[in-house]
């Protein structure tokens, strides 16, 4: 059997990577459908308008940034399938295990043609796991030849799901790329609740083995940044008071280091919109969310100079946009096969209830804090 | 007024009492915001006294405002009942201490 058609993800006898849970696809649960989540936040949960909230483009009006345009595309991050060994509780992909959609060899192609004498400085792996795309190796080699920056969104535990991902520390230092973990809690209680049984306990050996390539420590240039994601219906606490805690507590319990904290807010979309609304905290979040409306961090939203490209060629103002199906606004630039850069440079952001997950507070990237 | 005294909805009116008296309650607030910065004391520290002496006072607005506050700044369910119990133990000693002023009452009179 060849071994990059291996579906599998597991080794041999092992145990599935945590939790039982299965993917709202799997499930055949309505959230996943995206017009679905897009009823619940427009409508309500029973769509049926008792509860609404201010429209977010009436937000972004009263503030004079709408309708909202890009400030010029800098970072390229890809999609490289849903398919991933964990089913976090709070997945805006509905990832997992049974999710077979990937980016195919040729679409990454297209993905390195656009790259070629296109001003993105960074391109950002993300997924589900993107490193169980049979192509992944192979595709990082080729973007490196093009000279970006390159970011893998690492879920930390795929390092130790198979033995044939066990040298990914050192593929990653050797082609310098940047990564960004999720790891939401610095004690095992809240990571497992939000990630599985036993994602704590992996994640922190695959830290340890990639501090012990070099992530994460001075003088190394290998930088290894950490995702927060709140295990609950809450918004983040100060970023720069929580990487203090998260360094002190993970370098005193495990010897651990890494560069920087970032944290995240949840989008009320599909599994988290799910948990959401199976707690009866859907509308105390979006309450909460709106009421923490921040015009600075709406300045400086990432689909203002972030494109985003799906498994299958399509392109998205943003990540979440993706997972809602919420096709990029652009006339002639739809698909990476016709790719036109002025254009989308020029086009109208797609904007919906959920973007106040980016705005409130501090503001929420995949860099994190935007007005710390 | 409706029927129960206490209405957690109340809580996010709580900004509204500047409507009957500005001045001190503007004097409140920014002396409120000023207590629980990040100081001496971390932000983080304050929330979890400012949760047990929520307890202590048994205020229940306080009490919601601190339990989110307190666990979304990281303390754990056990962290934050440990303070509970200090807020209870004080109360508790506190009402036992006064054994003391009793025994020596009692003391002066008995025989």
């Amino acid at each position: 059997m060849n071994e990059n058609n291996d579906s599998s993800i597991l080794s041999p006898g092992q145990r599935p990577v945590k939790d039982s849970m299965n993917s709202l696809k799997a499930r055949h649960n309505i959230l996943a459908d995206a017009h679905e989540q897009i009823g619940i936040l427009e409508h309500g949960a029973n769509h049926d308008d008792a509860f609404r909230l201010a429209p977010f483009q009436q937000k972004l009006g009263e503030i004079g940034l709408y309708p909202l345009h890009p400030t010029g595309i800098e970072i390229f991050q890809v999609n490289m399938g849903k398919m991933c060994n964990q089913v976090c509780k709070h997945c805006h992909v509905d990832a997992g295990p049974d999710r077979k959609e990937i980016m195919t060899r040729e679409t990454m192609q297209l993905c390195l043609d656009t790259l070629k004498n296109s001003p993105v400085t960074t391109v950002d792996l993300t997924g589900g796991a993107p490193e169980l795309n049979p192509q992944f190796r192979w595709f990082v080699e080729e973007i490196k030849k093009s000279g970006k920056h390159i970011i893998v969104r690492c879920n930390l535990t795929i390092i130790l799901a198979n033995k044939r991902f066990n040298d990914l520390p050192g593929f990653f230092r050797q082609h310098a790329v940047e990564v960004v973990s999720s790891l939401p809690f610095y004690t095992a209680d809240r990571t497992n609740r939000q990630r599985g049984d036993g994602v704590f306990e992996e994640s922190i050996k695959a830290l340890q083995m990639l501090n012990a390539v070099g992530y994460g420590k001075e003088g190394t240039g290998l930088v290894l940044n950490l995702v927060y994601n709140p295990a609950g219906a809450f918004l983040p606490p100060s970023q720069t008071m929580l990487e203090k805690e998260f360094k002190t507590e993970l370098m005193k319990n495990f010897g651990i280091a890494f560069n920087q904290l970032y944290t995240i807010t949840n989008m009320p979309i599909s599994r988290y919109l799910d948990y959401l609304l199976q707690s009866g905290n859907y509308e105390k979040y979006m309450e909460k969310l709106t009421a923490a409306f921040n015009p600075a961090a709406a300045k400086g939203i990432m689909c203002r100079n972030t494109i985003s490209v799906g498994w299958d060629g399509f392109l998205y103002d943003c990540d979440f946009n993706q997972m809602l199906d919420l096709k990029i606004s652009c006339k002639n630039s739809v698909h990476l096969s016709q790719f036109n850069l002025a254009n989308l440079n020029k086009r109208e952001i797609v904007v919906n209830q959920h973007c106040y997950g980016c705005t409130a507070g501090a503001g929420s990237s995949c860099g994190g804090a935007v007005d710390p | 007024m409706n029927n129960n005294y206490y209405n957690s909805d109340d809580l996010a009116k709580f900004g509204n009492i500047g409507e009957f008296q500005k001045e001190v309650a503007d004097k409140f607030f920014g002396w409120y915001g000023e207590v629980f910065k990040d100081s001496a004391l971390s932000a983080k520290e304050k929330s979890l006294i400012a949760l047990a002496v929520s307890h202590a006072v048994q205020c229940p607005y306080c009490i919601d405002a601190y339990s989110s506050d307190a666990y979304e700044k990281g303390y754990s369910e056990a962290q934050m009942m440990e303070a509970v119990h200090v807020a209870a133990a004080i109360r508790g000693g506190a009402t036992l201490v006064h054994g003391v002023q009793m025994m020596n009452k009692v003391k002066d009179i008995a025989m």
